[in-house]
């Protein structure tokens, strides 16, 4: 044990590797049927609070003057539905609260990467005694593709409630080179590429940056291993790349709700 | 000695090729950004009043330019830490 952890401190590799391995369960034979428990429990827990917060707060809320947190949260309501209204054009009862949700679930998941790696790895290591706890759920693959799957069956769900089974059907073998049946192969490739490329470029957008901002934090930390101008060059890229993560991080959350919602407003339209 | 010639030739190539990916990758993605912001800035000195809704739509559109890259980026870290064209040479080596 000592060794193995030995190993894991001295070199680049092992450094990083150990930074970057989940903790899996197996429940079943091959690598497939396995949980990252820390990605299911990180996402699940800061799902409760955020979702929680703001549904404590509506419960106390006063059609009068708001207090502070309920302003907060009519803020993030009232700016999510500006946005969902100026690109759906339909009923959005549905669409605005899932926009909200989307945009406050994956804001506080990628927000979990504010904390320090190393620090937290030691918390875990004496607190909770876990090995490997990688506390950003959405630096974490299969979060990602399970964020932009839901999107993508609604999207597929809301497709064909808009269109009929029929209409579906036709729009998907007709659209964009019209219906001469020559066309229809094209027609469907077209619209396979298109549908395999939304969700692909969704999640691996949002895992993408999260994952390289990690990485970087992890290569700035390395530097510090190098003695004292390593140290206090890599503290000082570091703070800069934290304050640029900031934005990173809000900014990917952003972008995730508007193509969310953009998705759907595509789905609804029919010709 | 056999083997390690070519895991030297394995490594050296992976290194090329991180650093075409993250080079390559970064030279689309800032020209992208470039010409995007020219267009915003000549749209914000013809219309000022429309300026906060083009800078909402700026940070919307650097985001999706900047996700190939980002991409690539992982690609290539995923070939710095966890090359899997070693798996050959390892086998290989027992």
């Amino acid at each position: 044990m000592a060794s193995e952890h030995a190993e894991h401190a001295l070199t680049p590799t092992g450094y990083i590797n150990h930074h970057l391995s989940f903790f899996t369960k197996p429940v079943g034979d091959t690598p497939f049927w396995s949980l990252n428990v820390d990605s299911l429990v990180m996402s699940i827990l800061v799902g409760v609070i955020g979702v929680g917060f703001m549904w404590l707060v509506c419960r106390g809320a006063t059609a009068g003057v708001p207090g502070r947190r309920q302003a907060f949260v009519e803020l993030a309501v009232e700016f999510v539905n500006d946005q969902v209204r100026s690109i759906f054009h339909g009923n959005i009862k549905f669409v605005a609260p899932l926009a909200l949700t989307v945009f406050v679930w994956v804001f506080l998941m990628n927000s979990m990467d504010f904390l320090p790696v190393d620090l937290m790895a030691w918390v875990y290591k004496t607190v909770f005694g876990l090995e490997n706890w990688r506390q950003v759920p959405t630096a974490d693959i299969n979060t990602t593709f399970a964020l932009s799957l839901s999107v993508w069956f609604l999207m597929l769900f809301y497709s064909v409630k808009a269109k009929g089974l029929g209409g579906w059907m036709h729009e998907l073998f007709c659209s964009p080179f019209g219906g001469n049946p020559l066309m229809w192969i094209p027609n469907l490739l077209f619209n396979l590429v298109e549908y395999i490329s939304k969700p692909l470029s969704h999640s691996l957008r949002l895992y993408g940056n999260m994952y390289a901002g990690e990485i970087i934090f992890l290569l700035l930390g390395l530097w510090a291993a190098t003695g004292v101008a390593g140290t206090f060059f890599g503290a000082l890229l570091s703070t800069g790349w934290a304050i640029f993560h900031i934005l990173i991080v809000t900014l990917q959350a952003y972008i995730f709700m508007m193509l969310t919602i953009v998705y759907m407003a595509m789905a609804h339209e029919s010709h | 000695m056999e083997i390690l010639q070519h895991l030297a030739q394995v490594q050296a190539f992976t290194g090329i090729g991180i650093g075409l990916i993250i080079g390559l990758g970064a030279l689309g993605a800032c020209v992208g950004v470039a010409i995007m912001c020219a267009s915003f800035l000549e749209g914000a000195a013809r219309q000022p009043e429309l300026m906060p809704q083009l800078q909402a739509k700026v940070f919307l559109l650097l985001g999706l330019i900047d996700a190939s890259f980002i991409i690539g980026v992982g690609i290539a870290m995923l070939f710095a830490f966890g090359n899997p064209l070693l798996a050959a040479i390892q086998t290989a080596a027992g």
